[in-house]
């Protein structure tokens, strides 16, 4: 598969950035540096996990998502989104008006991604035959894989060869609408997401030429018009579009949503970092046999995306309730043609890995490089304070070595060498402002942030 | 690049494997060889942690191959031949409930590397040199 560039769904607001390098110091991948007082993301490193999103304290990052107008071009407009949806509101709105207040948006049919969940979970146990080695791991969690792929190369072949939820849905939705006598260029399929991670597997799929899904819809925006929608009283019966509805589905994007399913020996992580340092072990071999690993980048998995509104816990708790009364996935009656036809859509090629983190493909430049990195480290004074515009001493260093960044842009050495008098002070005020921007010191008091309100 | 390990300290055993591990990676070697230099780099950690007094770990990467030297003061290893079977072990009950000490260590070690040697002190401690080529 050839690959144009990264598609990624995070962008930066340079009116909003002021560099408070609070997302600099999270970003699990080190993806992200100050220039010129704005953060930068590096497209390459960069796994959309969100979290410089939740870290920022001026909301500088933002996500594009497709306006809710692009429906009316549609004659079949679909809406697909997670249950995690329904279990972000107050629990005096029911389901079932949340559900109309869809239908008075103009949308005409609705879809919960989990609907067919067990299909997907069947197809994604069988998925363990392709793994030669070591466990199988979840391909749920788009985060999860581009961090897979990027830092844990060698452990891209673990990754279950199945599309995500809402591919299941997409195409289940499809055929559902072409039974009933829809006409496949009439159907639009809006997703709602609740992360950027999806947002960006949605746009760019890790190993397809191009995603199923019409438009995307942002999760926050769709929670605040249904507020707006949402109606005092049921007036009509929705029910029937939660028919193939189950508990196991309802429960599946929060953490061990998956692996209560896969049975076996299995383990459910949540949490990004907490996935990092597991990884690292994973490829250690300094884990026991495990057959299954279902890996969710947000804390309480998607209960805890990016988009949603309210509190996580509260959504498991509300999700959870909401489960226990749905039949269990075994008693809900499936058509199986559809479901084998459905099902062959979902099966992927390989995932590829996409190591980032090499020095330079040439071993001896490499080593060299490295050699040069564990000489200025020694220089450099080891409290990670970010002044220098980078996450840490270590990260600049690199950064130095590969001719992104210069002794002088770290202050301490800086300072260093002003003393002995081998800058004057004037450039080393230059060097600052590349870093931090032009009068980043002498900022303006009225802007939010602009006086380190402390956050 | 020269790590410590005292003797006892399984929650630091590890350490080493995992900074080669991440230079080995910045130098793009394959996966493979990775997962089997930090397998045979882990195990010798272990059995430092599990049976010496106090040990070092000294790594020399270079552009095709790795070696690594694991020298401790400890007990020293009486027959070495035997050390090598799979399954044999001499750990202590202790180290066997915490999961360690099934006696694999070392044929885990041969078994993941191109050249190893042992020499062996009774009494004064071990030296365990291993080379990987990448592949």
């Amino acid at each position: 598969m050839k690959e144009k560039t990264k598609y990624h769904a995070i962008k930066v607001d340079a009116q909003k950035c002021f560099g408070c390098t609070h997302c600099m110091k999270i970003c699990p991948t080190e993806a992200i540096r100050v220039v010129n007082g704005i953060a930068v993301i590096d497209e390459k490193r960069c796994v959309d996990c969100g979290n410089c999103m939740r870290a920022c304290p001026v909301d500088a990052f933002y996500v594009e998502h497709d306006e809710l107008s692009q429906i009316e071009g549609f004659k079949y407009r679909v809406v697909l989104f997670p249950s995690v949806f329904i279990g972000q509101f107050p629990e005096i709105y029911s389901e079932s008006r949340i559900y109309e207040a869809l239908l008075k948006l103009g949308f005409t049919h609705i879809f919960e991604v989990e609907q067919p969940a067990s299909w997907l979970m069947e197809s994604v146990k069988q998925s363990a035959n392709d793994v030669y080695d070591g466990p199988l791991i979840s391909s749920f969690c788009p985060a999860i894989v581009r961090l897979i792929q990027c830092k844990y190369p060698s452990l891209a072949g673990n990754i279950s060869r199945r599309k995500a939820p809402h591919d299941l849905a997409a195409h289940f939705a499809i055929r559902q609408l072409i039974k009933s006598g829809a006409n496949e260029n009439e159907i639009g399929i809006f997703y709602v997401t609740p992360c950027s991670a999806k947002m960006a597997a949605v746009n760019q799929p890790v190993a397809e030429k191009e995603s199923i899904v019409t438009g995307i819809i942002n999760m926050k925006d769709l929670y605040n018009r249904i507020m707006k929608l949402i109606p005092a009283h049921e007036t009509i019966n929705t029910t029937e579009y939660r028919k193939h509805l189950s508990r196991e589905g309802i429960l599946w994007s929060l953490p061990r949503g998956e692996s209560s399913w896969f049975r076996k020996r299995s383990m459910a992580i949540d949490g990004i970092h907490n996935v990092v340092k597991f990884l690292e072990r994973l490829e250690n071999d300094e884990v026991p046999k495990l057959d299954f690993l279902e890996f969710k980048s947000c804390n309480q998995g998607c209960a805890g995306g990016i988009l949603l509104t309210g509190n996580r816990f509260l959504t498991v708790e509300r999700l959870q309730k909401r489960a226990a009364a749905y039949p269990r996935a075994v008693q809900i009656l499936h058509d199986f043609q559809e479901k084998e036809a459905v099902l062959e859509q979902l099966v992927t090629g390989e995932i590829e890995p996409k190591p980032v983190f090499v020095l330079d493909e040439n071993r001896i430049k490499a080593l060299e490089k490295m050699k040069k990195i564990n000489s200025i480290l020694c220089q450099l004074p080891g409290i990670d304070c970010g002044a220098c515009g980078a996450p840490n001493c270590h990260a600049l260093a690199e950064d130095m070595v590969q001719g992104k960044a210069r002794m002088t842009d770290c202050i301490f050495l800086q300072d260093k060498y002003i003393r002995m008098q081998k800058i004057k002070p004037e450039k080393a005020d230059k060097n600052l402002e590349r870093i931090w921007g032009k009068q980043r010191f002498e900022a303006d008091c009225n802007k939010k942030g602009g006086r380190n309100e402390g956050f | 690049m020269v790590f410590y390990i005292a003797g006892g300290d399984f929650s630091n055993a590890g350490k080493a494997s995992s900074q080669i591990k991440k230079a080995l990676k910045q130098l793009n070697v394959n996966a493979k060889s990775i997962k089997q230099i930090v397998v045979a780099v882990y195990e010798a950690e272990v059995n430092v942690a599990a049976h010496a007094w106090e040990g070092k770990v000294t790594a020399l990467i270079g552009e095709n191959d790795i070696q690594v030297i694991v020298s401790d003061r400890g007990p020293g290893i009486e027959d070495i031949q035997q050390a090598m079977q799979p399954g044999f072990s001499t750990a202590s009950k202790e180290v066997r409930e915490m999961g360690f000490g099934a006696g694999m260590g070392l044929s885990n070690i041969e078994k993941n590397t191109n050249e190893m040697n042992i020499e062996s002190q009774v009494g004064e401690g071990t030296t365990l040199k291993f080379r990987c080529f990448y592949s």
